[in-house]
């Protein structure tokens, strides 16, 4: 009977001392996203995929709100926790944490897919080579119009390479005459209007990476407070909010209280399901400004952190999901741009979209090649936000006539200079 | 022994086995400390709770107040002196908050010295009325203690978008005006009236949790009082002026001291409702301290830190004369 409780213990130490192992061998990595587009609900199959084609080996996708991806994640990844890996949308101020990639990927199938994107995730070191990360997919700003005011106006729409005053100038036409509310809005988001901005010749950012405040910016500046000023743009969305607040007002265009709003391609699926045939709208080409007709890209990505455990495994899954026939699955079902080059080039089907959200879609991937290089290097600059932070407090400072613009040129620059200081 | 005695013999054990557990460590603490040093023992743990969510927080923020860089520990945190107070610091003229190197920080404040007095008062003022009314026989006086106290139970998002949707442009009061006929007017657009709105909302939303104090008080007030001065042929001001508001002093102290807290503390509805705007002329101290620590990136927690040190100083400026009137009133 000793003897069987000697055996019996001895078996139950082996096990409990080979457990561990088996556990061990078992590799798990979590990746947080959101549910909207391209992130946790459309990878989900791309995900199923790999973790059985791929025994051992399981991938982890946490579901979490949007504004747990922009406020909580900085803060746990500062404090060195957090996932394995995250869709994130600020791709360069958050750098500092990512792992590069580049023993786990293909290199050279990377740079040729994603090439200038890339770069935005490079945040503090733009001539670097690492990579950081896939970027999922692009958001362009656009313009959306409403056509149905347009025919009622007897306004004839403006072809592409119509510029910002000339847009305008129709948008009040048809709203005097149709009696609509406003003729133009824009977000109240320093990444909108740096699109304007950028068109009128501002560089925002140098090759240095220090902020540049110049005539383009002056120009933008004053010409969208002229805006303000005659009533083609109301003072609700730029003048009666202050700080860095976020603020929109799409339900304007949704209700036919507007002309034209400048927003961005994830409105899309929107206008699909709430407008539907209730009026005729379209996307129009990027407006132009003196220097040239470019919107801003954005977009997200999958990015690793380095304090992951499973760099290889995360790794082999970013390389998987990258190659074009996953990706292209996901950004189907998300109904969104490709930034892959393979499929900005091929194309994408969107069997569950419209008609007029894919002519819609069409139009915003046309204006990728139009984008300024200043666009390109704005996005990808580390101190982005800490600029269009201090646009929109500052331009509605202006509006309000708490600053005049020279002033506001003035503190934008401080501002940024201070937050640069302040990251040292 | 019956089953009964047994469970009750259980129970007590059971309750007094602390008690037993602790008795040979407190005697042998009162050995080793003294009897006169015993209560310090019994303190320790609300001053553990005190020094842990209190007072280290302070330091804390003390400490990242005279350090910099966007690392959130303060071991990664370079001492950098006094630089967070003299960026604060640096005017041409305090008044002017546009000679400011941060002129926001000095309109914050500017706004908050403004909304600060107003709001109370207005508060102060609103909730005795209130009591007041409450406190008589009116019919339906319960329904409307509930109807007084309901905004106080709402969160605050809630309380900014539901107001929102009321005054913005096409909002329910701006479609009540055109149904009477009158012009409709953009109430957040204006400096003026977004700030009437700010305060008025943060009244409308907290006056019912002071109103409950009041009446309280009011309620604590002897009925024969009141007989005597009726008595008297006192009239209803003289009643108000002489018996009502001398007894409701204290109450009304400690409704002044919470009232001034909260004011100082306003944000969060105000930062769904405007976002500080038009312009900057909502934004009060709390919104510039969590935008330049949280909402802006990189996050300047020095910055912040310096400023919220600075609000700290002067609450306890505000606090300090009040005690003092109070103690003053008292004599």
């Amino acid at each position: 009977m000793k003897l069987t409780g000697i055996g019996l213990s001895a078996a139950c130490a082996l096990l409990a001392a080979t457990a561990p192992m088996g556990v061990a061998q078992a590799q798990e990595v979590t990746i947080y996203c959101d549910d909207l587009g391209y992130g946790c609900v459309t990878m989900q199959p791309v995900v199923d995929r790999f973790n059985s084609e791929n025994p051992g080996e399981t991938i982890r996708l946490e579901t979490v709100a949007y504004q747990a991806l922009v406020e909580s994640l900085p803060v746990q990844l500062e404090s060195g926790e957090g996932p394995d890996s995250a869709i994130i949308t600020d791709l360069g101020g958050l750098s500092r944490y990512y792992l590069d990639l580049t023993p786990y990927v293909d290199r050279e199938a990377f740079e040729a897919e994603y090439g200038q994107v890339l770069q935005w995730l490079r945040g503090s070191d733009p001539q670097g080579s690492a990579i950081f990360g896939m970027p999922t997919s692009l958001t362009v700003n656009g313009a959306y119009v409403n056509l149905t005011l347009f025919e009622q106006a007897g306004v004839p729409v403006p072809a592409e390479g119509a510029t910002w005053e000339e847009w305008a100038a129709a948008a009040r036409q048809v709203a005097e005459a149709t009696g609509t509310d406003f003729a133009m809005e824009m977000d109240r988001s320093g990444h909108r209007f740096s699109s304007l901005a950028i068109s009128y010749g501002a560089e925002l950012v140098d090759d240095a990476g220090k902020p540049v405040v110049d005539d383009g910016l002056r120009a933008a500046i004053e010409q969208f407070v002229a805006w303000h000023e005659d009533g083609t743009m109301p003072m609700d969305l730029w003048g009666a909010v202050g700080g860095a607040t976020h603020r929109e007002l799409f339900s304007d265009f949704l209700n036919a209280n507007v002309v034209f709003y400048f927003g961005g391609s994830w409105t899309l699926s929107q206008m699909d399901t709430e407008v539907g045939d209730l009026f005729d709208w379209k996307v129009v080409p990027a407006p132009c400004g003196p220097s040239s007709c470019t919107v801003m890209p954005g977009g997200g990505a999958l990015v690793a952190f380095s304090h992951t455990d499973q760099p290889e495994l995360i790794g082999k899954f970013i390389n998987y999901l990258a190659q074009p026939e996953n990706t292209g699955e996901v950004l189907a079902a998300a109904v969104e741009i490709p930034a892959s080059k393979t499929l900005i080039e091929g194309g994408i089907e969107y069997p569950d979209a419209s008609e007029r959200t894919q002519e819609s879609l069409s139009t915003f991937i046309a204006q990728i090649p139009k984008m300024a290089p200043a666009a390109y290097r704005f996005q990808g600059w580390r101190y982005q936000r800490a600029m269009m932070n201090a646009l929109t407090t500052r331009i509605s400072q202006v509006l309000n006539g708490e600053l005049d613009v020279d002033a506001a040129l003035e503190r934008i620059e401080q501002d940024v200079n201070l937050a640069i200081d302040a990251a040292q | 022994m019956s089953r009964r005695d047994q469970l009750a013999s259980l129970a007590g054990g059971v309750i007094s086995l602390p008690a037993r557990i602790i008795e040979p460590v407190m005697t042998g603490l009162q050995k080793l400390l003294g009897i006169k040093r015993m209560p310090w023992v019994f303190l320790f743990p609300n001053m553990l709770a005190v020094i842990l969510f209190s007072l280290l927080p302070v330091f804390i923020n003390i400490h990242y107040s005279f350090t910099g860089s966007d690392r959130l520990y303060p071991q990664d945190r370079p001492f950098v002196g006094g630089a967070n107070y003299e960026t604060l610091f640096d005017c041409g003229n305090y008044l002017d908050p546009a000679t400011c190197s941060r002129d926001l920080f000095w309109r914050a404040l500017g706004n908050s010295l403004v909304f600060v007095p107003i709001q109370v008062i207005a508060m102060i003022s609103v909730a005795l009325l209130a009591a007041l009314c409450l406190n008589r026989e009116i019919r339906g006086r319960g329904f409307f203690r509930g109807v007084f106290f309901f905004p106080v139970m709402l969160s605050p998002v809630v309380v900014a978008l539901t107001w929102q949707w009321i005054l913005q442009r096409n909002g329910a009061l701006n479609g009540l005006m055109t149904w009477v006929g009158l012009t409709p007017v953009n109430w957040l657009v204006f400096p003026n009236t977004a700030f009437f709105w700010s305060v008025f909302i943060t009244v409308w939303a907290h006056m019912g949790f002071y109103t409950i104090i009041l009446l309280a008080g009011l309620q604590a007030i002897p009925k024969d009082v009141y007989e005597a001065a009726k008595m008297d042929s006192a009239n209803n001001w003289r009643v108000f002026s002489r018996i009502t508001l001398p007894m409701l002093k204290p109450m009304l102290l400690v409704v002044f001291v919470l009232c001034v807290i909260r004011s100082v503390q306003t944000f969060d509805e105000l930062y769904v409702l405007t976002g500080g705007g038009p312009g900057s002329a909502t934004m009060l101290m709390v919104q510039y301290i969590y935008e330049i620590g949280f909402a802006v990136q990189p996050r300047n927690f020095g910055l912040a830190a310096a400023a919220s040190l600075l609000l700290g100083i002067v609450l306890l400026i505000f606090t300090g004369v009040q005690l003092r009137l109070s103690r003053s009133a008292q004599q």
